[in-house]
């Protein structure tokens, strides 16, 4: 209720909002944009993450230092562009989050429930899996998005996503297609990226993980689905499952060919 | 303590204060008594309040002083804002924002040898008049610039 | 306790550039949680900053400072090699020491 009379408040102030002589409100928020890129606190939790991966935890008492992201034990460079994909240890396609909990169990030993207790983070109590997305993402910055669908796993997992981006559910008989699948809407000054061009698909996943100053937290990918799930009134998206995965393989494999562009900064 | 607290709890009352429950907050009488150097201004609830407790009567307006910021700042939670000050021997510079509970946000003291020019980002309840007040070879000059904020300092 | 800062400065032509964030949440002592309980104020309300042990920056700052402060500023004289360090100080009394070196 709140927030549709605040939505509301926000459409007419922005209507009001004065056009000064030499610029438009567009170039303005431009220009406040570009001032937010040259400090992003993104990098604290980089620095979180990198020190998360190599301090040794867990019943095990190892670092994930080991942790095969899919180029090999321990390299972190660039792999988050060809995420998700399939994994012959695990014999499943999996996303970020997911290969980090396969990690932290096989190699650190947590049972999967204390190591995803706390997925997202607030204040305070922060979550592991926001500060290693940060860290990690950060090593494929610059690294052409390039997730391949070699494995016929990650072609199910691709077709299955793109079903659920057009499944129409919940009580208001939504879908990502709704919001995502034209180009110019917006929800008040916020551009909604068109998913289903090239353009769009690249820029939308490209920027994720980020700082989002509205909430003073760095927010991932899973995290941008979660709460597009929350609006859509849908049932919770559960972390690292398998509608997870393939939703992001969807979204991910589509952004192929541009360069990964996170952590970034939103508003 | 307890006092700002009703306060702020009687403030809280209607949901007309959401943006001022967001915005900059209300420094309470033991904070500051506790601490020394300008932090009673930080207490005070208008612009003017605030510089005079700062030493400022009356600064005169300088085209000297330059308050680089958007003109709208589509999150007021995150509002980037520098100032910069050609004033010869600025020794501060302070940041006001007018329609925040407690308008002084930020003070800078400026040591010879460090260019009288400051970036930072603070939190902005509602569209506001933003003021840089310099005090340079001992006196005060200040500069003036409204910041139109989209979504108030705590939206989501 | 708090986290690191992280600080990053570039000299050219002998003026250092000085960017830095801090990790705070600069509660404004306004705000409510789920309980509808405020929240009491929390932050950083002194900012110094040094080059080989001279103050080259101080701040005095009250709530209205964003969460997870930024502050960039540039200073004169700095050679490669020399440190710089930089202390915070919040209204509860708990602060943070970090350096850097200019490269």
């Amino acid at each position: 209720m709140i927030r549709r009379k605040m939505a509301a408040t926000v459409l007419a102030a922005g209507a009001a909002l004065g056009v000064s002589a030499q610029s438009s409100p567009e170039a303005e928020i431009a220009k406040y944009r570009e001032a937010l890129a040259a400090g992003n606190p993104a990098e604290l939790w980089e620095a979180r993450g990198e020190a998360l991966w190599k301090q040794k935890r867990g019943p095990k008492n190892a670092s994930l230092e080991a942790c095969d992201l899919g180029k090999g034990a321990g390299a972190v460079k660039g792999s988050y562009a060809e995420l998700p994909r399939y994994f012959a240890d695990a014999n499943r396609v999996m996303d970020l989050e997911t290969r980090l909990v396969h990690c932290m169990t096989t190699l650190q030993g947590f049972r999967v429930a204390d190591a995803t207790k706390r997925v997202f983070g607030a204040g305070t109590n922060r979550s592991d899996f926001e500060s290693l997305a940060a860290w990690i993402t950060s090593e494929s910055k610059g690294v052409t998005m390039n997730v391949a669908l070699d494995h016929a796993k990650e072609r199910e997992a691709y077709q299955l996503g793109e079903k659920m981006f057009y499944f129409r559910g919940g009580p208001h008989d939504f879908a990502c297609a709704t919001c995502h699948s034209e180009s110019g809407k917006r929800i008040r000054l916020q551009d909604l990226p068109n998913l289903t061009e090239k353009a769009g698909a690249q820029l939308a996943y490209t920027t994720w993980p980020a700082y989002r100053v509205s909430q003073g937290e760095l927010r991932t990918f899973q995290w941008r689905l979660n709460d597009c799930f929350r609006q859509q009134r849908f049932p919770e998206l559960k972390f690292a499952s398998e509608a997870s995965i393939a939703l992001t393989t969807f979204l991910a494999r589509n952004a192929n060919g541009a360069a990964f562009d996170a952590p970034a900064i939103k508003r | 303590m307890k006092q700002s607290r009703r306060r702020a709890l009687k403030a809280g009352g209607g949901a007309g204060v959401l943006a001022l429950l967001c915005a900059a907050g209300v420094v309470s009488p033991g904070d500051v008594l506790a601490q020394s150097g300008n932090q009673a201004a930080f207490a005070m609830k208008t612009v003017r309040e605030a510089m005079r407790a700062l030493g400022a009567q009356a600064p005169a307006v300088s085209a000297a002083i330059q308050i680089k910021a958007s003109e709208i700042a589509e999150n007021g939670a995150v509002v980037p804002i520098s100032i910069e000050s050609k004033l010869p021997g600025t020794e501060s510079i302070t940041l006001l924002i007018e329609k925040n509970p407690n308008p002084l946000a930020a003070s800078f003291t400026i040591p010879a040898g460090t260019e009288p020019n400051v970036s930072t980002r603070v939190k902005i309840g509602e569209s506001s008049d933003v003021y840089a007040l310099v005090k340079a070879e001992g006196k005060f000059y200040m500069a003036k610039k409204e910041i139109k904020i989209t979504l108030g300092g705590c939206g989501g | 306790m708090a986290d690191p800062m992280r600080i990053r400065v570039a000299a050219r032509d002998g003026v250092v550039n000085v960017k830095i964030l801090m990790s705070h949440e600069m509660e404004t002592g306004q705000r409510k949680d789920g309980a509808g309980k405020l929240v009491s104020a929390h932050y950083i309300s002194k900012v110094t900053a040094t080059h080989k042990g001279q103050t080259v920056l101080s701040a005095e700052w009250g709530p209205a400072v964003a969460k997870n402060p930024f502050l960039e500023f540039n200073f004169k004289g700095g050679q490669k090699g020399d440190k710089i360090a930089v202390t915070w100080e919040d209204n509860k009394g708990e602060s943070r020491t970090d350096e850097t070196t200019i490269n």
